[in-house]
């Protein structure tokens, strides 16, 4: 499959979608105006990835932050890999959150709740050197 | 001095100057406007060097409010056609800040229709505890399905209070048969 490879801007997230090298990562901030245009062939390409997925699927989210109509697109996501899962596939996604973020950390106890893909939330430090002024 | 437009922006500055506005907007809201807007806030915030975990958070309400308003702003302008200076499809916003919170306040006009519905949906928010905002949160994002991309249903709303963990504070002010002016205070604390 075709990789696809986003660079991140002041408003969307990079992203990063290769089935070869078995990485699947969305990492940044997105608040574009128009979400579902940015979000469309994320969705395609996921869609035709889960007809015949890896052995094995570690969907990453590193958020920075995302505005409201992006948690739509993420839930979109995260049901595309939950039908993955009821079609018998081992998928998991790992919720990444920088340590002082609980916003990001309540998000990903949203999601969660709301799929049913096992889930790894994990703090990892910040990169923010600020916060340790 | 007569010149009574000079001894306006006066009193605009000095008010400004004690409220600590850090930055103020009036007019129309294009999407490049939104992004340099977004762009200096994230610069001014670095500034004041406020904890990392704060900027984050008035970062993340000030582009759920000025999304909102972009987006409401689309349905103002199909509704009218005056010239740019006096739409009604001008907004403004306001971001201050003092020892405890900083605070975003935006203001835009809205059809007298359809304050009775936006009055019920931030009611209904402000009654919520923050466990009851959290499970209003994911039951609207669930059912959003085939949303239009402008969000709706409120969630915007939601997230705003959910993010600040205060009360939104709004007041409508009458404008004409057709109009009302709607403003709305958020405070994050510090």
């Amino acid at each position: 499959m075709e990789v696809v490879n986003i660079e991140a801007t002041l408003k969307s997230p990079k992203v990063l979608l290769d089935k070869d090298n078995s990485t699947f990562e969305i990492n940044g901030r997105s608040i574009p105006e128009n979400t579902s245009e940015f979000y469309a062939p994320i969705m395609d390409w996921l869609k035709e990835y889960g007809q015949s997925p890896n052995s094995q699927t570690d969907f990453q989210f590193k958020l920075e932050y995302f505005n409201t109509s992006s948690s739509k697109c993420i839930l979109d996501i995260c049901r595309i890999i939950e039908e993955m899962k009821q079609g018998g596939n081992d998928v998991k996604i790992s919720w990444i959150y920088e340590e002082y973020d609980e916003d990001m950390l309540e998000a990903g106890e949203d999601y969660e709740a709301m799929v049913d893909v096992p889930f790894d939330i994990v703090m990892v430090k910040s990169e923010d050197e600020d916060l340790y002024k | 001095m007569e010149d009574k437009e000079s001894l306006d922006l006066y009193h605009y500055y000095r008010s400004m100057q004690e409220n600590n506005i850090i930055l103020s907007f009036k007019g129309n809201i294009t999407a490049d406007l939104l992004t340099s807007i977004l762009e200096i806030t994230e610069n001014k915030l670095e500034k004041i060097q406020e904890q990392p975990r704060i900027r984050r958070k008035v970062f993340n309400i000030l582009v759920e409010c000025l999304q909102n308003v972009y987006h409401h702003m689309d349905e103002m302008e199909e509704e009218e056609d005056d010239n740019l200076v006096n739409s009604k499809s001008s907004v403004i916003f306001m971001l201050g800040q003092d020892d405890e919170s900083f605070f975003i306040t935006t203001g835009n006009h809205i059809l007298n229709d359809k304050v009775s519905i936006l009055t019920e949906k931030i009611e209904k928010i402000n009654k919520l505890t923050d466990e009851e905002l959290k499970s209003f949160y994911k039951e609207v994002l669930t059912k959003s399905e085939g949303l239009s991309a402008k969000g709706g249903a409120g969630l915007g709303l939601i997230d705003m209070a959910r993010k600040s963990g205060e009360k939104l504070v709004y007041e409508f002010q009458d404008v004409d048969e057709k109009y009302a002016f709607f403003s709305m205070y958020i405070k994050v604390s510090r």
